[in-house]
């Protein structure tokens, strides 16, 4: 028993030293990005189709000037569970892009794309990119949406297992989007070519403001908003990332109907054969 | 594996088999007429579901070779081309990066539960040795594994890991270039830990077929720790095993699919969706989940050398458990003293595991050498002398008397 409280009396004395530390720490973080409700967030999770078509147009009138998409096929745009575009859509809009090739007579050639080309990317290479952006590539989109997110701390990030929360990357970025402030707070030394912003980290984002409410005018009669644009872009970015979400969630359903059926008859087939010896 | 087998196969053709090559019979002693004690409770079965996990990496991992380029330009992308363009590829890739995890969760309840029970003691020592060699195999694998991928985190990884062995003195920086094949990080790397990625699951599955001889040789340990005596005390591995094996299975497969499917990213970093840039250092370097308690030891230690050794020393240690725990009672079941500390321990794993996903500075270091200091006192203190000074429970008299009662 002794031991026993010992271990109650440690646990606590190391939560009274620990806990002021901790909270300090987090104080000079930027604030927790605000969750948005995603379509794509849940077991049943699926993407909007109008949302992705709206979050393509803006991609490829504003972000595509300085981000590529490399990694992406311009005829994924018509695969199942993505933005929904028919074939000849994406046939039609591959034919827009120029993609650079060699010819039958090994000449360097511009030719008409086709939706087995990847997206081309707006800068010839890394260096190109960097030197024309103040010295930093700016990122290539394909996986943003996995390859940003913020520290979820203890204890909510075991509760994430439970609540399949998977949206740290895409609420980032749409904190991001809305984070840009007209001036940095007095007293705050903003270094030449930054922009700050409350919430990415350190508060110096090196693109500026990349959209404003009328920007994009969409088709479908959404709002010309800041608020629209940067949960639609967004959206679309989490498609870039995972094109297959969807397939994966409903797959995942039917794997754990199985599994559970199989765990059920298994024990009671377990619990059957050894009634004999309990 | 347990000695001669009474198996005789009925059909003809199988017997004519058997007098050749008596594999039916192997198999039949191994598994199906294997005496088992009968009170072996559910975190015996993760023996079982190791098997499994082994066996699905090794499956998901040779689809996946088949569509990995191993070169530093092409293999992040690679990657991306198996989850986007191959038919099920996301499925393969989640199935491979979570599978790794769920065996080192696996094999971590499966070692705790060795510790418990006593299992390392005397006739096993050598079964417990072989499970610790297995145990460094998986790491070694796991990591290289990891640094395939060719992200952020994967190539920063892989440079400070590799770069550990310059604590070496005289011959670090050798060891070092020749693991990394050149004087950094780069393609040779990439290529040789893609080969040895490919080699060492074949090696872990060998040695844990000694593991399984071993084990058959031994016999099964159990909650009590006492050997069974009679037929009473044990049950045939085919059906009671067998069927108990299978739930808990699909159990894990619940859980395992759960992050497959729902959450597969959980477990990983972001920074590895960013490819591989030896220009850019990420913000933090953080190893997976399953190697922060040794990160944090090897970070509580100022001195370089001494930080590698304490590293390498917290999993060497376990290999000589058996002669370090004095005691002569198996079971922590009848050890209250034993049990406090070992659960204590397990606090200090778990809590070491914590401090190794936090920076290096102020309170974690502190409460860092602390933990260290409990995990290595656990093995060379606290056993010792509690084998010595404590007070044992009575055991009971044999297997069936502590499952029956007085029925027995």
């Amino acid at each position: 028993m002794t031991n026993k409280r010992t271990i109650i009396a440690l646990t606590l004395a190391f939560a009274a030293f620990a806990a002021p530390a901790l909270a300090q720490e987090h104080s000079h973080e930027a604030p927790t990005p605000p969750a948005v409700k995603w379509s794509f967030a849940g077991p049943f999770g699926k993407f909007d189709e109008g949302q992705l078509q709206r979050g393509f147009k803006i991609y490829k009138e504003v972000c595509s000037s300085c981000h590529a998409l490399s990694l992406l096929s311009i005829g994924s745009l018509a695969d199942a569970g993505g933005p929904g575009f028919s074939e000849a859509q994406v046939a039609a809009l591959a034919a827009e892009y120029k993609i650079k090739d060699i010819d039958d007579k090994g000449e360097a050639i511009e030719r008409a794309g086709r939706p087995a080309d990847h997206f081309p990317s707006p800068f010839a290479n890394d260096a190109a990119a960097a030197a024309a952006n103040g010295g930093v590539a700016p990122p290539d989109m394909s996986t943003l949406a996995k390859a940003r997110g913020y520290m979820r701390g203890f204890p909510t990030f075991v509760f994430d297992i439970f609540t399949q929360y998977q949206e740290a990357g895409p609420d980032y970025i749409h904190a991001v989007l809305n984070g840009y402030k007209d001036a940095a707070p007095a007293g705050f030394i903003m270094p030449p070519g930054g922009n700050y912003n409350e919430y990415f980290p350190g508060h110096v984002i090196a693109m500026p403001k990349p959209l404003s409410d009328g920007q994009v005018t969409f088709d479908d009669g959404a709002p010309a908003t800041l608020a629209q644009y940067s949960k639609d872009v967004t959206a679309f970015l989490m498609w870039a990332a995972e094109p297959k979400l969807v397939q994966r969630k409903r797959t995942g359903f039917q794997v754990m109907i199985f599994l559970i059926v199989l765990s059920g008859l298994l024990y009671f087939t377990k619990k059957k054969v050894w009634s004999a010896v309990h | 594996m347990s000695g001669n087998s009474t198996y005789q196969p009925q059909n003809a053709v199988l017997q004519w088999f058997e007098k050749r090559l008596p594999i039916g019979g192997l198999i039949h002693s191994s598994f199906v007429a294997y005496p088992t004690p009968r009170n072996l409770n559910y975190w015996w079965t993760f023996g079982g579901i190791l098997s499994m996990m082994l066996g699905i990496q090794i499956i998901t991992g040779i689809v996946l070779a088949m569509h990995y380029t191993p070169h530093v330009d092409l293999a992040f992308k690679s990657v991306e081309a198996i989850m986007r363009d191959v038919n099920y590829g996301w499925l393969l890739r989640y199935l491979h990066a979570n599978g790794a995890a769920m065996f080192f969760l696996a094999v971590y309840i499966h070692m705790f539960r060795g510790i418990y029970y006593g299992s390392y003691k005397e006739p096993r020592e050598v079964l417990w040795i072989l499970g610790v060699i297995i145990y460094l195999l998986m790491m070694a694998t796991g990591f290289m594994g990891y640094v395939l991928v060719w992200g952020q985190m994967s190539f920063w990884a892989a440079t400070v890991i590799t770069n550990l062995f310059s604590a070496i003195p005289g011959v670090g920086d050798t060891i070092v270039a020749w693991l990394w094949g050149g004087y950094a990080v780069g393609n040779p790397t990439l290529n040789r830990f893609y080969s040895l990625h490919y080699l060492l699951p074949f090696v872990i599955a060998g040695v844990v077929i000694l593991h399984v001889w071993a084990l058959h040789v031994s016999g099964q340990n159990n909650p009590t720790g006492i050997e069974p005596k009679s037929e009473k005390d044990t049950v045939p591995f085919t059906p009671y095993a067998t069927v108990k094996d299978g739930f808990f299975m699909a159990c894990f497969l619940i859980l395992y699919c759960w992050f497959v499917f729902y959450v597969p990213n959980f477990l990983g970093h972001p920074d590895n969706y960013i490819p591989a840039n030896p220009a850019v250092t990420p913000a933090e370097i953080v190893p997976e989940w399953y190697y922060l308690p040794f990160y944090a030891i090897l970070r509580s230690i100022p001195d370089k050398l001494m930080g590698v050794v304490a590293l390498f020393g917290s999993i060497l240690i376990l290999a000589f458990l058996p002669w370090l725990d004095t005691s002569r009672v198996r079971s922590g079941r009848y050890r209250p003293l034993f049990k406090q500390f070992f659960w204590l321990w397990v606090i200090v794993c778990v809590g070491l595991g914590w401090l190794g996903s936090k920076p290096p500075e102020g309170i974690y270091v502190i409460l860092s050498r602390l933990f260290t200091l409990y995990y290595f006192g656990f093995f060379i203190v606290i056993l010792p002398l509690l084998g010595i000074f404590e007070k044992t429970k009575p055991l009971p008299n044999s297997i069936s008397e502590s499952v029956l009662g007085a029925k027995a």
